[in-house]
Formats: structure tokens, C-alpha cells, sequence
């Protein structure tokens, strides 16, 4: 690797184009790891986001009116308010009335959930809203004859939900559950105002110490448009394996 | 099928006509879900505050019209945001559609990669980036951070309004493209005199959800430090020392602003949503 350091170090003095992360150890090492943060961040935020999605949905279908009132307000606060007020609201105004612990590495007192935890909640929080309503439209998209024909082979009603609509309503709400999970992959770096040393975090701190702005924006858009290729091409490829030849569905466009 | 160019469409775009209809009830309820939010947090917080500093509502009164008068701003900033990238992404738009591959394959790339970047370091670039002032001879035009803000902002807003444009017109039926050639209009007619006045009633909801989407962005300035609500509201915190107890009541405070603004918005975009539906 040492002699690609020592290009791109000729390169800035040839050209001035300073690619610090790659030529020098220290901020390579802040970038990688930045790098692998933006990436775990954002799938455990996809991971809970859908878990949100589909267990509010499943309430959302409830006997109960107050449940179902209390997830339809959770959906509409958490989309009619900014994503950042939210988080600044998570980690400085909850963060502060929860009680702080003895963090046992260093001996100090810490707060019981960290920044980086914050920032999951409140993103998977605000991911999560969107999936519910995506999760509930793809169910309900599902052909009511479909339903009726399970019901008229003996299907019981947990089999005909696990048996035919839900893997129906998959295939109906991925579209559109595609365009949130980039989306959500695009916000994560909100977390940056609250200091998780993402992807975000690190490149500000790289292009303070070696003032390469243009350099650092010019990569962040370059990674981040690559994450946002694989995504995709990966729930291209969910979208592929789960085709049903035949049945066109109806929220997809 | 999920095509590379679908995936960036906004989730509020794409929202099926079926999760729409329970729009009704939900905002009523979501604002009791904050107001609860905000009186607990406010009731909690005050139990822990230390005895001789002003009560909370107190401080809230205070502070409010300050607050409101930054929320000001973020409407202001979105509104202008709003209006340089439709006045750039109808244009984009039809561009993209051109049959010349020369203007339709940049246009294409432009929208691409305007809606793969994340809207916080669009931001960043434009503000940092950007120059303080324009000189024009010995002419000189200041450009300040809410400026470079509003570009900012719409850069994004540009590239979804090209592809909310460019949905539109194809979702015009290729009837009207054949009759109106039939009737020897030129192309450049068919699309000013048919086809775009139909594309208006298609394009007002999803162009309003994304006004809604970046009026939420917009309190993303204060990240870059430009004068906005959440700004604020942190210089706010600090008039009155700090004191941690005010940052839930302060926090909810502009969650129920935008809210409040949000709501309206969203209801009537529901009701334009089904009365211009597409009959299938």
C-alpha cells in the first residue's frame, strides 16, 4: 500500500489536491472508521425501522380505537416535524432528564443511553413512522378476492395474514419502502449534530486540521451516492428474486 | 419495477392513495401525542429545576415572539428555496424529456445527482464553498449565509421538482401528443399550450410535499450557523444560563411550531390528492 500513500502524496504536491484520508495514517484511520459508523448506523436504523413498520401496522389493524389512535399520532407527529429538532430533542431534552450512571471504563459519570444510541432511536423513530404507513398500504393493497379465495379453501384467519397477504403486501409496499430506506441512508448524517463521529463528523474534522474542503465535500458526495448505488441495487435484486410472474402490483410504480 | 431513478423519489410522493385516506383523525391526534410530549416534559423538567429562577411558561412567554419571529425565518428560507428550484426544475424537467439526447442525457445526470446527495452536505458545500460577495466591475453584491443557504436548499428542491415534473408530463396519455400533432402543433406548443397545463393539477400535490419536506430541512441551516429557529432557540437556552431543565420545553416547543405549520399543509394536500386522482 505504501507506494499508493506516496502517490497521492506527490499528487497534492504536483496538484494541490489534498486527499489527506488516503496518504495520511492518522486521518485514514478517522475516515475508515467514520466510514464503517455511517454503515452501522444506518442498518441498525433500516433494521428497526422496519421492525417499527411492520409492529406498528400489525397495531394499526387493532380492535382497540386508542391504539390505533395513538399509532396514527405517532405517524403524523413524527412526519410533520423536522427529523433534526427531533434528535436535538432526544439527546439534549430526554438525555438530561434521564438519570446518569458510573461508566465503568473510565470511572466517570456517563449518561445511560450514549449519543450514538440517540441518534438510532430517533432516526429509526422517524424512518419508522414512514414504514408504517407504507407496511398498512401495501397490506391494504392486497385484492380483497385474494382473501375471500384463501377463506373459501379453509385458511384460518392467522394463516390467511401469514400464508397470503404478507407475502403479498411485501412485494406491494418494497417500492416505495425502497425510496424510504435511501432516504433514511441520506439523514443519517444528521447525527452529526449531536457529534457521532460519522462519516459526516470525521470529514469536518479532516478538512479543519488540513483545510482541503473542496476535497472532503467532493468524497463525501462520492461515498455517499455509492452507498445510496448499492442500496438500491440490492432491493433491486430483493425486488427480482421476489417477483411473482404474473401479478402485477398495485402501489408500484 | 425499482429502478435506480424511482428510489429517490420522495416516500411522500409515493404514498398510495389507501395510506392517504386515514389522514383525517391522525394530525388531531399526533398534536395531542406533542402537547403531551411538551407537558411532561415541561412538568418533569420543573421538578428538577433549582428554586430562584423564572418557571418555565415564564421563560417560554418570554421567549416566544424571539422564537416565532426565527421560525419566520425558516419559512422565509424554505419559501425561497422553494421558488429558485421550481423556477430551475421545470425547465430540468421538460429537459429531460428532450428528444435530443444531448440536452436530455445532462438534464438527466443533473436530476440524478442532485437527488443521490444527502441534503446536509449539499448544504455544507454551498455554504461553505460559495463566495461571501459577487463583484460585478466596482459593483458589489453581498452574499450572506441565508443566501447561500437558500441555494443550499434549492439544489435539492430543483432535482424533485424535475422528476416530479417529468412524472407528470409522461402520465399524460400519448393521446393528446398525437392529437395535438395531428393539428400540425409543433412540439414545443404541444408541450406549453397542452400538455404542461394538465401536467399543473398532477404536479400541486407531490410539489407540496416537498415544500412541506423542505421547510422540515430548513432548521438544518442552523447546523452551518445561519439565523433560523433552532439557532435560536440554542441562543435562547444560553440567555437564561444554560439551564438544562429549559431544553425539552424549549425543543418541543419548535416541534409543535412546525407542526402547527405542517398540519394544514398536509391536510390540503390530501384533499388535492383525491379530487385531481387519476381515474383508472
Amino acid at each position: 500500500m505504501q507506494p499508493i500513500y506516496d502517490w497521492f502524496r506527490a499528487f497534492y504536491e504536483r496538484t494541490g489536491i489534498n486527499l489527506t484520508f488516503i496518504y495520511d495514517s492518522f486521518d485514514r484511520a478517522r475516515m475508515i472508521k467514520g466510514f464503517w459508523l455511517t454503515i452501522e448506523l444506518s442498518v441498525v436504523t433500516i433494521v428497526i425501522s422496519i421492525l417499527i413498520g411492520v409492529f406498528g401496522a400489525w397495531l394499526q389493524g387493532s380492535r382497540f380505537t386508542f391504539v390505533r389512535r395513538v399509532v396514527d399520532g405517532f405517524i403524523s407527529a413524527f412526519r410533520n416535524t423536522p427529523p433534526l429538532v427531533q434528535i436535538y430533542f432526544f439527546y439534549f431534552g430526554l438525555g438530561y432528564l434521564l438519570p446518569r450512571v458510573m461508566d465503568p471504563a473510565t470511572g466517570a459519570m456517563a449518561p445511560v443511553v450514549t449519543n450514538f444510541q440517540w441518534a438510532i432511536l430517533s432516526l429509526s423513530l422517524f424512518a419508522g413512522a414512514f414504514n408504517i404507513e407504507i407496511f398498512r398500504s401495501g397490506i391494504e393493497a392486497v385484492p380483497k378476492s385474494m382473501r375471500e379465495a384463501a377463506e373459501s379453501l379453509g385458511y384460518t384467519r392467522g394463516q390467511i395474514y401469514l400464508y397470503v397477504v404478507l407475502p403479498l403486501a411485501v412485494r406491494n409496499c418494497l417500492p416505495a419502502l425502497g425510496n424510504n430506506l435511501v432516504n433514511l441512508v441520506k439523514t443519517t448524517n444528521l447525527a452529526y449534530a449531536i457529534a457521532v463521529p460519522e462519516l459526516m463528523y470525521v470529514s469536518k474534522e479532516i478538512w479543519s486540521d488540513a483545510t482541503n474542503v473542496r476535497e472532503m465535500m467532493l468524497t463525501l458526495l462520492i461515498i455517499y451516492i455509492l452507498l445510496v448505488a448499492i442500496l438500491v441495487a440490492g432491493l433491486n435484486r430483493l425486488e427480482r428474486a421476489l417477483r411473482i410472474p404474473g401479478y402485477i402490483h398495485a402501489g408500484g410504480n | 419495477m425499482l429502478r435506480l431513478r424511482d428510489a429517490f423519489s420522495l416516500p411522500l410522493v409515493s404514498a398510495s392513495e389507501g395510506a392517504l385516506r386515514s389522514w383525517r383523525r391522525t394530525e388531531r391526534t399526533g398534536l395531542a401525542l406533542l402537547l403531551v410530549v411538551f407537558v411532561c416534559s415541561t412538568a418533569y423538567s420543573a421538578t428538577t429545576a433549582v428554586s430562584g429562577h423564572d418557571s418555565i411558561p415564564t421563560v417560554l412567554w418570554r421567549w416566544a415572539p424571539l422564537l416565532l419571529w426565527g421560525f419566520l425565518f425558516n419559512l422565509i428560507i424554505s419559501a425561497l428555496s422553494m421558488a429558485v428550484g421550481t423556477a430551475a426544475g421545470l425547465p430540468l424537467g421538460i429537459f429531460q424529456l428532450s428528444p435530443n439526447p444531448l440536452v436530455s442525457r445532462p438534464a438527466k445526470l443533473v436530476t440524478q445527482f442532485f437527488r443521490n446527495a444527502p441534503w446536509l452536505v449539499l448544504l455544507f458545500i454551498c455554504v461553505l464553498l460559495l463566495p461571501f460577495e459577487f463583484r460585478i466591475g466596482t459593483l458589489r453584491i453581498p452574499f450572506p449565509d441565508w443566501a447561500k443557504a437558500v441555494i443550499g436548499f434549492a439544489l435539492p428542491a430543483m432535482a424533485n421538482v424535475a422528476e416530479i415534473v417529468r412524472g407528470a408530463v409522461q402520465s399524460v396519455p400519448s393521446g393528446q401528443w398525437e392529437s395535438a400533432e395531428s393539428l400540425c402543433f409543433s412540439r414545443r406548443q404541444t408541450m406549453m399550450q397542452i400538455i404542461l397545463p394538465q401536467c399543473i393539477k398532477r404536479m400541486l400535490p407531490p410539489w407540496m410535499n416537498l415544500y412541506s419536506l423542505i421547510t422540515m430541512s430548513s432548521v438544518n441551516a442552523s447546523v452551518v450557523g445561519v439565523t433560523e429557529m433552532l439557532t435560536i432557540t440554542t441562543q435562547v437556552h444560553a440567555a437564561e444560563g444554560s439551564r438544562p431543565e429549559l431544553l425539552a420545553p424549549l425543543y418541543s416547543f419548535s416541534l409543535i411550531c412546525f407542526f402547527l405549520y405542517s398540519y394544514p399543509i398536509s391536510k390540503w394536500t390530501e384533499y388535492l390528492e383525491r379530487k385531481y386522482q387519476v381515474k383508472e
